[in-house]
Order: C-alpha cells, then structure tokens, then sequence
C-alpha cells in the first residue's frame, strides 16, 4: 500500500512535470505578443515595454522562464499578466464552482449510467439492449453547446426560469432553504448537460462487465433460491461489476474538465473552466499554464483517488 | 452420417463486409454519410464554377434577416440574411475534411507508436507508453484550445492539433495487436528467415491488425467533428466569413431567443453526422469481433 502510494506520486511528479513543458513550451513558443496593449501602440514608452519585460521575466532566455515561472507557481508569486492579481488566488476562487459542478456531474453519470447499463445487460441481444446502444452513441455524439442553448431556449422562452451564474439575481427569497434549491437549481442544470457523454460512457463499460458477471454460477444460484430479479441484478450482480462505475471515475475526470470550458462559458458559471477561456482569449501565459498544471494535477488526483475506492469497495484487489 | 462442415472460401474481408451490409443499422448510417459527402462535395464543386445553390453562402441582404423557414429560404436566414442551408452545406465539407484529416494524422502517429512499442517491447514499449499515459490525463480540450488559439486558427492548424492529440487509443490498440501478433507461428518464421522488422512489421503484422484499426479510425472521426465544432463554437474554428456548423450556432446565439433556426439546424447536422459515424464503426467493430 505504501509503496503503491509512493510509486504513484512518483509518477505524478514526473508526468507533471512533462505536462508543464509542453504547455509552457506551447505558450511561449507561438507567435504573438503578451502585452496588455497593442505590440505598436505608439503611446507606450520602451521603457515601460522593458519594465513589464523584466516583471514577467519575458527578458530571460526559455529554459530560465520556465524555472522561474514554475517557482513563482509554486510559491504563489505567479502574477497574472492581465490584472497583475495572483494566479493561484484567481484559481482558488473559481475551484469550489468547478469542483460542485464537476463532481454533481460524475454522480449523475454513475447513478444514470449504472441504470442504464444495468437494463442493457439484463435484456442483452434483445432489442431493448439495441434501444440502449443507440441512446448510449446518441448522447457522445450530443453536442453540449447545441444542447445547452435548446435547454436555455425551452426553459428561458417557454417557461421565464433564469439558468444563468449561480443563482438567481433580482429575486429576494423568503429563506435560506428556498435561497439553496435556487443555488441546486443553477448547478443541476450545466452539470447534467455535461454529464451526457458520462452516462453514455459509464452504461457500455458496465454492460460488458454485467453480462459476463450474469453469466457467473452465483447468479445462477441466486436466482435458483428464488430471489427477486431486482435483488439479484442489484445486490449479487452490480456489486461484481463495480469495476467500471470506480475506474471509470478516474476516466470520467479528462472529459469533464474539458468539457467545463465550454458548459462554464455558456452558462456564466464562475468556474476554472470559464477563467481558462478568459485566459485563451486575452493571452494571459501565466494563468494558462497555471491551470493546465492544475487540470492535470486534478486528473492524477481522481485516478489516484479511484484506484484506492476501487481497493476499498472490492476486497479481491491489493494495491501493490 | 455425420456431416463434414464444408470450408468457406469467403476471404475475410469478403465475410466482414458481407456481415456489415446485413446490419440494417449500418446500412442507413453509410447512406447518411454518402449524402452527407455528396451534398458537400457538390456544392463545394459548384462553387469552384461559380455556381451556388440554393444561394451564395456569404450573400448578405439586410433586408431579409433573421427570417424564419420559409419555402424560399428553406432553413431561414441569419442576421446578415445570408441563407443558412447554403451556409450549412459549406460548413459540411469543412467539417468531413477535418474528420477525415485529422484522424489521418492521429493514425500515422498512433500506429507508428504502437508499432514500436508493440514490437519491441522493452524500454521502448516503457517510454512510449508512459507517454501515452501522460498525454491521457491531459484535459485535451484546454491543450487544444490552447495551441489553436495562439498558432492562429486554421483549417490546417486545426487538422493538425486535433489529430496530435488524439492518436492515444489508436496507439494502445496497435501496440496491444502487435503483443498477440509477434508471437504468431508466421511472424516467429518470417523472422527465422532473416527478415528485418520493417518487413515484418508492415508485410507480416499490419496488414492482420488492419480490421482493429479500421474501427478506431472510423470511430475517430466524429470525435474529430465534435472537436472543431465545439472549438469553432468558442470562435477558434475555421474564421468567418467561411460558414461552419459550429460558428453558425455561435453567432446566432445572439439571437437565441428569437431566432431558433439559426441554433436548431446546424446543431442537428452535428448531431445526425456524428451519429452515423459512432453507428457506423460499431457495426464495422460487430462485423470484425463475432465469428462464425
């Protein structure tokens, strides 16, 4: 167990650490200027050019930049280009969104995906199992934005529910329960759009564990002592099958981040996701490489995280 | 009297195919694709004369804008009253050539990595696949977006960083078919009789890992249409004034609330694109898996 954890960190520094070159390397490499003005603007002295140079270190050779920029990361000296402000602190204030929408996300994923496995597996070949497979590729070929935008079009239109940022504004709620389902309410919405592909994902990984597991003797035996068909797909059958719904946390993780920056951006949600797209969109080196370090720190964190629940839900694996 | 089972002479590209055509779900799915690439085709060669139908893509007429479907615009007009079919059936052969390109370029890489690492084994197979394992937990759209952003958006920009970022599941796969193949009885011969690896890799191994490969690559291109449109979306696709699926619905989504056209129709071209190319793989993957 402990050489396992040891082992694992070890590999995270390292793959870390070449994920930080590349996004440094891609950052820095590509033509165009970082400067909160334009390249030419006539108004701006050389020597302010050379004081904001000298600042963000743009003045050091690459290998240099990079050393002290992964420095300044770390001892959280890293200062957006944009607003001067700390990088580290503008991402802590967008996590806690992110990490809600991220993990209500993986929920919905599981709890629909396991139930959506689960009735594939036990009409397999028949074609209710078709039915499933069909609606599996439906919801990876769903585009998000699209079906963002249809929700926003049917709930703003039809029926005047506002879905944008974290709650409602203008509206004074009687108390704090109403004032908390208001705050669900903007959260559910992104994060089951985003869980499509999920729960997609999530139902073909459990329906091919499923149907070898319901092909084991202990099921055969189950149901031979008469117990309900519910109790043995639930109790006997899933719980042999845990292996996806857990690693495929871990797996989950890639996809979900990725697909924050565009869910964030369309519903205003003050996340990771979001400060990224604002980052792209006005050059800011620094945070950009701040939060792929930080996308992939996450990432490492959840398999890290899935591997020691899948040890810990399933007693026949050791971590070793 | 027993029945000896007579041998089928059906070559197994014959039987593969043979079991893909009798999937009714394939059949529609390859029907859609071919018009899909029709429609494209046809109208990009039309253009290529000087002939736009129904209307010029980028025609603007202030006088007819954000008009709903009618039997003259059939799928409506957008806010500078350019006719959105004509838009959407330009935008279709953006989105197939990235498809297609970019899963080219993300089988080049993958299967030359997956070769290597699948062959010889080893510190080889170690570094590359610790790699692979590297880029996995990347959050690629941030990389793509990225990259994208500050290269400048292109259509060959795109291509090419759509398909650097996606040749991890082909790679594993190769390297996976080459684990089984080069303990082939015919590949252990090939090498007694002293052929060297390039021989064997691409004479000997490839071409009986072709049906594996065959389904990632089809699978890999609406990933690859999903990727752009959702980076043409955040306005880092192909530039305006050329139409794609994704920056019609980014545009009209000014006018989402009165103009459902402009968000509805180029989302569903996405959806229903993608979808047949999802079906159609699987089906392939069916075809190549089952025996008998």
């Amino acid at each position: 167990m402990t050489s396992f954890l040891i082992r694992r960190l070890a590999l995270s520094v390292v793959l870390l650490f070449i994920i930080s070159i590349i996004s440094f390397f891609i950052v820095t490499m590509t033509p165009g200027s970082p400067y909160p003005w334009g390249e030419l603007n006539p108004k701006i002295s050389a020597e302010v050019k050379a004081n904001f140079r000298k600042k963000f270190h743009l003045d050091r050779p690459l290998h240099e930049q990079y050393t002290l920029m992964m420095k300044d990361l770390f001892t959280g000296d890293l200062r957006s280009i944009k607003d001067d402000r700390p990088v580290m602190g503008k991402i802590m204030e967008r996590l806690p969104a992110t990490l809600a929408l991220n993990i209500t996300a993986i929920l919905i994923s599981l709890s629909f995906g396991t139930l959506l496995g689960v009735y594939a597996a036990r009409n397999a070949g028949r074609w209710q199992d078709m039915a499933g497979s069909f609606v599996a590729f439906l919801f990876i070929a769903l585009p998000g934005f699209w079906v963002s935008y249809l929700v926003a079009i049917v709930l703003v239109k039809g029926f005047g529910v506002p879905i944008l940022g974290t709650r409602s504004y203008g509206i004074v709620f009687p108390n704090g329960f109403a004032a908390g389902l208001d705050t669900l309410w903007h959260l559910l919405i992104p994060a089951s759009i985003l869980a499509i592909g999920g729960i997609a994902s999530q139902s073909r990984y459990l329906r091919a564990t499923m149907i070898g597991t319901l092909r084991e003797d202990y099921i055969r035996t189950a149901r031979a002592k008469g117990l309900a068909e519910e109790t043995v797909l639930y109790k006997h059958a899933l719980r042999n099958s845990i292996r996806p719904l857990v690693t495929g946390i871990g797996m989950l993780l890639p996809a979900l981040i990725s697909g924050s920056v565009i869910i964030e951006s369309i519903f205003a949600y003050p996340g990771m996701g979001r400060l990224f797209y604002e980052a792209v969109l006005e050059r800011d080196y620094p945070t950009i490489v701040a939060l792929n370090f930080i996308g992939a720190a996450l990432i490492l964190l959840g398999n890290l995280l899935s591997d020691l629940l899948y040890a810990a839900v399933d007693p026949r694996v050791r971590l070793d | 009297m027993s029945t000896v089972p007579k041998l089928s002479s059906e070559t197994p590209s014959a039987r593969i195919l043979r079991r893909f055509r009798a999937d009714p779900i394939a059949r529609i799915a390859v029907m859609i694709i071919i018009l899909f690439a029709l429609l494209a085709g046809g109208t990009a060669l039309l253009s290529q004369f000087g002939h736009h139908w129904p209307f010029d893509p980028n025609l603007t007429n202030l006088e007819q804008k954000l008009l709903p479907p009618s039997p003259q615009h059939w799928l409506g007009t957008d806010n500078l009253g350019r006719d959105v079919l004509s838009r959407m059936l330009h935008g279709a052969s953006i989105s197939l050539t990235v498809g297609l390109i970019a899963v080219f370029v993300s089988l080049a890489i993958g299967m030359v990595v997956g070769a290597l690492a699948g062959y010889f084994g080893g510190i080889t197979d170690q570094v590359l696949m610790r790699s692979v394992d590297a880029l996995l937990c990347f959050p690629t759209f941030f990389l793509m977006l990225t990259a994208v952003a500050l290269l400048g958006p292109s259509l060959i920009n795109i291509v090419v960083v759509i398909g650097l970022l996606s040749w991890t599941g082909t790679a594993r796969l190769v390297r996976g078919e080459f684990l089984t193949l080069r303990e082939a009885e015919y590949v252990k011969s090939a090498r007694v009789l002293g052929q060297n690896a390039w021989t064997i890799i691409t004479r000997h191994i490839l071409p009986n890992a072709a049906a594996p490969i065959l389904v990632t690559a089809v699978l890999g291109i609406p990933e690859a249409i999903l990727s752009e449109a959702g980076l043409s979306f955040l306005g880092f696709g192909v530039q305006p004034p050329q139409a794609t699926w994704g920056n019609i619905i980014a545009d009209g989504k000014t006018y989402l609330l009165d103009a459902w056209w402009l968000i509805l129709f180029p989302g569903l071209a996405i959806l229903i694109a993608s979808l047949s190319f999802f079906l159609a793989g699987d089906a392939l993957r069916e075809a190549t898996e089952s025996r008998g």
